[in-house]
């Protein structure tokens, strides 16, 4: 559905390769994350993808077209960042309006009804709050029905309920069989809503597969267990152990075979107890791929 | 049709807002009646035999119709930072098409301007023919699209935060070194100003006093200002619709 191959983009001021030569198809009706750091070149790709920016070399196309025809033909809609919404203006009114712009629509009244916000239809733009204009821009985004919807980083500035609420109507719209590309730099938002995960670092495509596989690909579980006297030393010489840690009595094994690693485990220390084996969370596979230097992802609790 | 549905939303939303209107239509008038008001008996200022009533209502319709063009500029340059620039991008509407509402915004606010005055003036007793009006408004209208160039080009080239005081100081002293406000007699800064496009504007507003309309030199400035700041204005629309903002965003860009 989207082919877009090898490109680069210089922007002024020093030539800065924010996007060094991606491929990317998406099939139909595919929810895909774009994940990276700041600076990864998520917005850059999005821009090229959409037509804001012509790209160096290579090609972005969406079914077979150029960005502006697809645009123009309304099979793209997108939820850029950091926009505020126009003054003077109710819901109904603004989304009506993106609506008239379209050669089809879903009608204002589906639209807000698919973003969570019929109730706001009749409100000023500038009374709304920040969760609320983030909702009425996702509803312009969607308004056109279009087959491909594109959201950069769509959550950004929500509250936890706000995020919840937001990512259930996405799920809705993919339902009818849409496409969805999203930016994120969170990587829980990535693991919970897309099939597949692009990841981005530097400019370049550095994974991308299923958000499972990405996670297997890293493949590593993490033991907790309280044990009487734990030796990280000793205990990484234990089957499928690649690196431990002590904390207090609680000894953390990162293992690249949990099943061999838990049996060992019990085997020298019959005493293990409050055990936990967890899957290694995309945001480790994320910074073990990316390498940590260009990882530096969000503060967790910004969350 | 996307155009024209653009322009009527453009225009309701502009026409909404009060703040706007009480700066842009309200200041103009509100100034116009604070000193014709107390002199609307004054018939003769310095010895031209023009009322003062007159003489600032056509100043006043001269001066607001320049800003109200010049302020479609802000209104560019604000959506430009808000990002709606860019939401309208990815929309079908064409680029042109938005800024054909943003000028057909900028002539109704003018219109607008001169309507008020116009009516403040025959309520101060200002008595002039119906050619008059149509003279003076007809090249008015025309002596406006420099300013409308201007306009476009300034809400390309500046943010929202410096087209303000830009804007403003710039309309001020050309109204001044134009005779906007008070004749500029025969010396050199008569001579300069007959090539700014400000003077002809001032001047087609003095056809309410009795002046003549253009003179070629009064085509020929309006015209050359026209096609500079036309083509000024439209590389700079082009360049910042190829690429809607992205500077800007240098420091978000992920």
């Amino acid at each position: 559905m989207l082919r877009d191959v090898a490109k680069r983009f210089r922007t002024p001021g020093g030539v800065v390769h924010a996007v060094r030569g991606v491929d990317l198809t998406i099939a139909p009706g595919e929810t895909i994350a774009l994940l990276g750091p700041n600076g990864a070149g998520k917005s850059t790709t999005i821009d090229m993808l959409l037509g804001l920016v012509p790209p160096d070399r290579g090609t972005a196309s969406v079914r077979g077209r150029a960005p502006r025809e697809a645009v123009d033909d309304g099979l793209v809609g997108a939820m850029l960042q950091a926009g505020t919404l126009i003054r003077d203006v109710s819901v109904r009114e603004l989304v009506a309006l993106v609506a008239a712009l379209y050669p089809r629509s879903l009608g204002v009244e589906k639209a807000l009804e698919l973003v969570g916000i019929p109730e706001l239809a009749g409100r000023k733009t500038q009374k709304l709050s920040g969760g609320q204009a983030q909702r009425v821009r996702f509803a312009l985004a969607l308004v056109a029905d279009p087959e491909l919807l594109v959201l950069d980083e769509p959550t950004v500035g929500m509250d936890v309920e706000s995020r919840r609420a937001f990512w259930a109507s996405m799920r809705a719209f993919a339902a009818r069989g849409r496409t969805v590309l999203f930016a994120t730099h969170y990587l829980e938002e990535a693991d919970s809503y897309a099939d597949r995960a692009v990841l981005m670092a530097n400019g370049a495509v550095v994974a991308a597969a299923p958000t499972s596989e990405i996670r297997a690909r890293v493949g590593r579980r993490t033991i907790r267990a309280t044990l009487d006297a734990p030796d990280p030393k000793a205990l990484l010489a234990l089957p499928g152990v690649a690196a431990t840690e002590r904390r207090g009595d609680v000894l953390v094994a990162s293992c690249t075979d949990s099943d061999a690693a838990i049996r060992a485990l019990l085997e020298a220390h019959p005493e293990a107890r409050d055990i936990e084996i967890a899957s290694t969370g995309l945001e480790d596979a994320f910074v073990e791929l990316t390498g940590a230097d260009a990882a530096e992802p969000e503060p967790a609790g910004a969350r | 049709m996307r155009a024209l549905t653009y322009t009527r939303f453009e225009l309701v939303r502009t026409f909404r807002n009060a703040r706007l209107l009480i700066f842009a239509l309200g200041f103009p008038l509100a100034l116009y009646l604070v000193i014709a008001g107390p002199n609307r008996g004054a018939q003769d200022l310095g010895g031209s035999g023009i009322s003062l009533r007159l003489y600032y209502m056509v100043s006043l319709v001269a001066f607001g119709a320049m800003m109200s063009l010049i302020s479609t500029g802000a209104r560019i340059a604000s959506e430009r930072t808000d990002g709606w620039t860019r939401q309208l991008r990815i929309t079908p509407l064409p680029a042109r098409a938005y800024l054909n509402a943003k000028l057909a915004t900028g002539y109704a606010m003018a219109l607008a301007t001169i309507a008020l005055l116009a009516t403040a003036g025959l309520a101060l007793g200002v008595r002039l023919p119906a050619v008059r009006w149509l003279e003076m408004v007809g090249l008015l209208l025309i002596g406006l699209l420099p300013f409308a160039a201007l306009g476009v080009l300034l809400g390309h080239l500046l943010t929202a935060d410096t087209i303000g005081p830009a804007a403003g100081g710039l309309v001020s002293l050309l109204a001044l070194v134009s005779g906007n406000w008070f004749p500029l007699g025969d010396g050199l800064l008569q001579d300069v100003a007959q090539f700014l496009p400000s003077y002809w504007l001032v001047q087609a507003s003095h056809v309410a006093l009795g002046g003549a309309a253009w003179s070629t030199t009064g085509w020929l400035v309006i015209g050359g200002w026209t096609l500079a700041l036309g083509v000024l204005a439209r590389s700079a629309f082009r360049r910042d619709t190829e690429r809607v903002c992205t500077g800007r965003r240098g420091n978000l860009a992920g």
